[in-house]
């Protein structure tokens, strides 16, 4: 019960941030933080948890971004109305990249290339189709209403994203305390004797990478929202991939708090870079590229590891 | 549908860029499908190589076939030292570990390129840039040609050097049986360190080759990864004859692919294959393991 | 319980299992023994689930189960331990064993409270806390013994439990695989350690070269000089033999 009092302690805290804080800088410094928890969230459940590494996990993000900004430009959709089916279309793709890929066994570095490889078809597709835009993408019309997902000051912005990150929080708890997250840790751990205890893996990998994409989706409806703006590279390119796995190598692979310890510091660190060495592109992911090696040499459990008593299996 | 004529120019350019391909997966066959290193920065390597040839000839004038003895034996120090004191150091061995400290080394690659030549697309110009060469009728641009005979030569040297030499009978051993190789004395890290120096040897003879025909920014790697994983993958983890053929099929793929279903389109046929390899015939074609 | 009818699998030529059939009949503790390499863990994947065989057939409580994946004959009560233990490492020995637990358990708590109880019997009940990398051999091998035994199978199958234990672990082990017997549990083990063979089980089948060359009570199957010459050689049971006769002579 410890955790989950934590869990709403610090959400309560970070409700209270637009109340003392105004400025639109910091705001935005709390929002992307929690943006780039969500998709750490959502990649923890699939790596963490379930041991499977991706390296697409673009391929859902993109999914529900794509989803909410074409219902909105081509039908008129509500926002609000498109979070929901981003979410189930994300979901969807979860499902058919997981039953393809754990049907025929692939685990591993295998199964992270798949996944890689699933998220430049969709890039190639979305690059050449018509409803998305192609390459030039979708611009989600400015409506300046909460009634419609945009809000005047970001404030509004920082609700929705507490709450999904609220979300991620409460799934990651639960996956520590519940049969499914005992049977998803001991397939992660030694699949073939949770097969012989009764468990069956397949089944319970590809609840993992469904919840998994699910989340990752609403990161990417969300984005939508946030920037009005999406496309191909945008949305199903590596960059997408490469953030939802920084932050909880850093912060702690299969904790619930990793992907936000470790999103945090990312973030401190990029801004810190940016105060050093000014808008100078690409320093801060040479710098990021700098923690993840000393990361996975030195302190393979991430900072927040450092707590947990037990070593996650992979590391 | 198609004259044939358009569909044989489009095959053959197909090959030549696969030659190419196959160049660039080479390096990849030894390190991934002999000594298993998921080097996922096997493409972000190749941009560091192909802006060293750039420089070659943008700063000190030497063409890029002349800069083949420069290259390869720089990118092989780089590659022993990378393996030997970065890699090695860091995954401890785990495979996923792995994974993730090349994509570490591949954000520091890219990013670094970006910062220190920004993001223009260099390309350089040599006397046969734009000389073509007429096979039965196809017009195909001669520094593929050049690439095409590139490949097969390299192929075949490192066929003879992994069949012959001690270092490759040493690779070989590793390769099936670590523990075994320890045993008998041969040292593990060093034999690792050579191969993916080897490897990146490999990246540099194919940067020479390439850059006539194509260009370089810091982001021209990404689409080279997927690329040569899949032919790796596709000729059968661990064979050279493999990764050339499979470099063949790859390019003929995309080229009659970009010509049915146009340029952006058409490089799905690739990754497409890449899946239903892994997930129906890992072995590739001519495979012993995956 | 149990029964197998003319199973039979091969490895890229080489025959693993040739032909076994056994039947195995409820309530008691029965034991599959043979040399080195004579297909006995490679009978237990057939019967088990993790290996499908080329011939023959595998029946569990009357029902055909040949081909079934291994968790849903766990389901339908049958266990499997592993020769080479793989406990889920970074996980506490009560964690692991609450896996098997969770079989009928839904509810993490009760799962938990099961998990703690088979510990006792087996007697772990001092090391829950305790992480399963960090644990000696004759732990490991208990907490394989309680994961296995928390799903409540009607038939456990124990592959060399025994193995790498020294003669105190064993007669500590002994009592505990008996009292699962008595608990109402079909036992059949693979074993090498000939004391517990002839202690334990109350019959045994003997597999050499992927063949069953015999089967009976321990005492008589031991005698056999068919059995005594797979395990010593050609012409052990001969000599043998000889050598009893010159020391009544």
């Amino acid at each position: 019960m410890k955790k989950l009092y934590a869990i709403l302690a610090v959400c309560g805290a970070v409700a209270l941030v637009p109340a003392f804080v105004s400025s639109g800088f910091a705001l935005n410094l709390v929002i992307m933080t929690l943006y780039a928890t969500l998709l750490g969230q959502a990649w923890n459940i699939l790596a963490g948890y379930g041991g499977q590494y991706s390296f697409g996990h673009a391929a859902f993000f993109g999914t529900g971004a794509y989803a909410s900004a074409a219902l909105q430009v081509h039908l008129g959709v509500n926002a609000w109305l498109c979070l929901p089916v981003a979410v189930a279309c994300g979901a969807a793709v979860g499902a058919l990249v997981g039953a393809l890929s754990f049907r025929y066994g692939l685990r591993g570095s295998y199964f992270a290339l798949v996944t890689l490889a699933f998220a430049e078809v969709l890039r190639i597709l979305a690059n050449s189709v018509g409803f998305t835009g192609g390459g030039v993408g979708l611009l989600v019309p400015l409506k300046s209403s909460a009634l419609d997902f945009q809000f005047h000051g970001k404030a509004g912005f920082l609700y929705v994203i507490l709450a999904l990150t609220l979300a991620g929080f409460l799934l990651s708890w639960w996956l520590e305390r519940s049969r499914y997250g005992a049977w998803l840790a001991a397939v992660r751990d030694n699949e073939e004797s949770a097969a012989a205890l009764g468990v069956n893996a397949f089944r319970v990998k590809l609840l993992a990478i469904v919840l998994s994409a699910a989340l990752m989706a609403a990161g990417g409806a969300f984005y939508v929202q946030y920037f009005q703006y999406i496309d191909p590279h945008l949305a199903y390119g590596p960059s997408v991939s490469v953030e939802a796995l920084l932050g909880p190598i850093v912060g702690g692979l299969g904790t619930v708090f990793g992907p936000l310890l470790g999103a945090a510091a990312l973030r401190l660190l990029g801004e810190l870079t940016r105060n050093l060495m000014g808008e100078a592109p690409g320093v801060s992911l040479v710098i990021y590229g700098a923690v993840l090696i000393l990361m996975i040499t030195f302190l393979p459990r991430g900072l927040g590891g450092m707590f947990v008593r037990r070593p996650p299996s992979a590391a | 549908m198609l004259e044939p004529s358009i569909l044989f120019a489009s095959v053959l350019n197909g090959l030549t860029s696969g030659a190419v391909y196959a160049l660039v997966a080479l390096g990849l066959t030894l390190i991934y499908g002999v000594l298993h290193i998921i080097n996922f920065a096997h493409g972000a390597l190749l941009m560091i190589a192909l802006y060293g040839v750039y420089f070659l000839g943008a700063k000190l004038g030497i063409g890029p076939y002349a800069a083949l003895p420069v290259m390869i034996p720089a990118m092989f120090a780089l590659g022993y030292v990378l393996q030997r004191f970065v890699i090695g150091r860091a995954s401890h061995g785990k495979d996923e570990n792995i994974l993730l400290v090349t994509l570490g080394l591949t954000l520091i690659l890219e990013n670094f390129a970006l910062f220190a030549w920004r993001s223009d697309t260099r390309t350089i110009e040599t006397p046969y840039t734009f000389s073509t060469v007429d096979i039965a009728g196809a017009m195909i641009a001669t520094p593929k040609v050049f690439a095409f005979f590139g490949a097969l030569a390299a192929t075949a040297i490192l066929l003879a050097f992994i069949t012959r030499s001690d270092l490759g009978r040493a690779i070989r051993a590793v390769a099936k049986e670590r523990q075994g190789a320890k045993l008998v004395g041969i040292d593990v890290e060093h034999v690792f360190a050579m191969s993916f120096g080897i490897g990146l040897a490999c990246l540099g003879a194919a940067a020479c080759f390439l850059l006539p025909a194509y260009y370089v920014n810091p982001q021209v790697g990404n689409g080279f990864v997927l690329i040569a994983f899949t032919i790796v993958v596709l000729g059968g983890m661990g064979s050279f004859a493999g990764a050339l053929v499979g470099g063949f099929i790859i390019g003929v793929v995309e080229s009659l692919g970009g010509l049915w279903l146009g340029e952006s389109l058409g490089q799905i046929g690739i990754f497409v294959i890449f899946i239903a390899i892994l997930l129906f015939r890992p072995k590739g074609i001519f495979g012993a393991g995956a | 319980m149990l029964e197998a009818s003319h199973v039979s699998i091969s490895f890229g030529g080489l025959k693993a299992v040739d032909d076994a059939s056994l039947v195995v009949p409820a309530g008691i503790i029965a034991s599959l023994i043979g040399p080195n390499g004579a297909g006995k863990s490679t009978l237990f994947g057939i019967i088990s689930g993790f290996l499908k065989p080329d011939t023959g057939s595998v029946k569990f409580l009357g029902r055909d189960i040949t081909g079934l994946a291994p968790h849903r004959i766990c389901r339908l009560g049958m266990t499997r331990t592993f020769q080479i233990v793989q406990p889920f490492a970074g996980q506490s020995v009560l964690e692991n064993i609450a896996v098997g637990s969770h079989l009928h358990r839904p509810q993490r708590g009760t799962a938990l409270a099961h998990a703690e109880s088979v510990a006792l019997r087996v007697g772990l009940a001092d090391q829950l806390g305790k992480p399963a990398h960090t644990l000696t051999v004759a732990a490991r091998k208990r907490l394989e013994l309680a994961r296995a035994l928390a799903t409540e199978p009607k038939l456990l199958l124990l592959d060399e439990v025994l193995a790498g234990l020294n003669p105190q672990e064993i007669s500590e082990m002994s009592p505990v695989i008996r009292s699962i017997r008595d608990g109402g549990v079909t036992v059949l083990m693979i074993e090498h350690v000939m004391q517990a063979v002839m202690n334990l089980s109350e019959y045994t089948w003997v597999l050499n070269d992927g063949r069953l060359i015999a089967e009976g009570k321990p005492t008589e199957v031991t005698r056999d000089p068919q059995v005594v010459e797979a395990y010593l050689g050609h012409g052990a049971a001969e000599r043998l033999r000889a050598a009893e006769e010159h020391a009544h002579a």
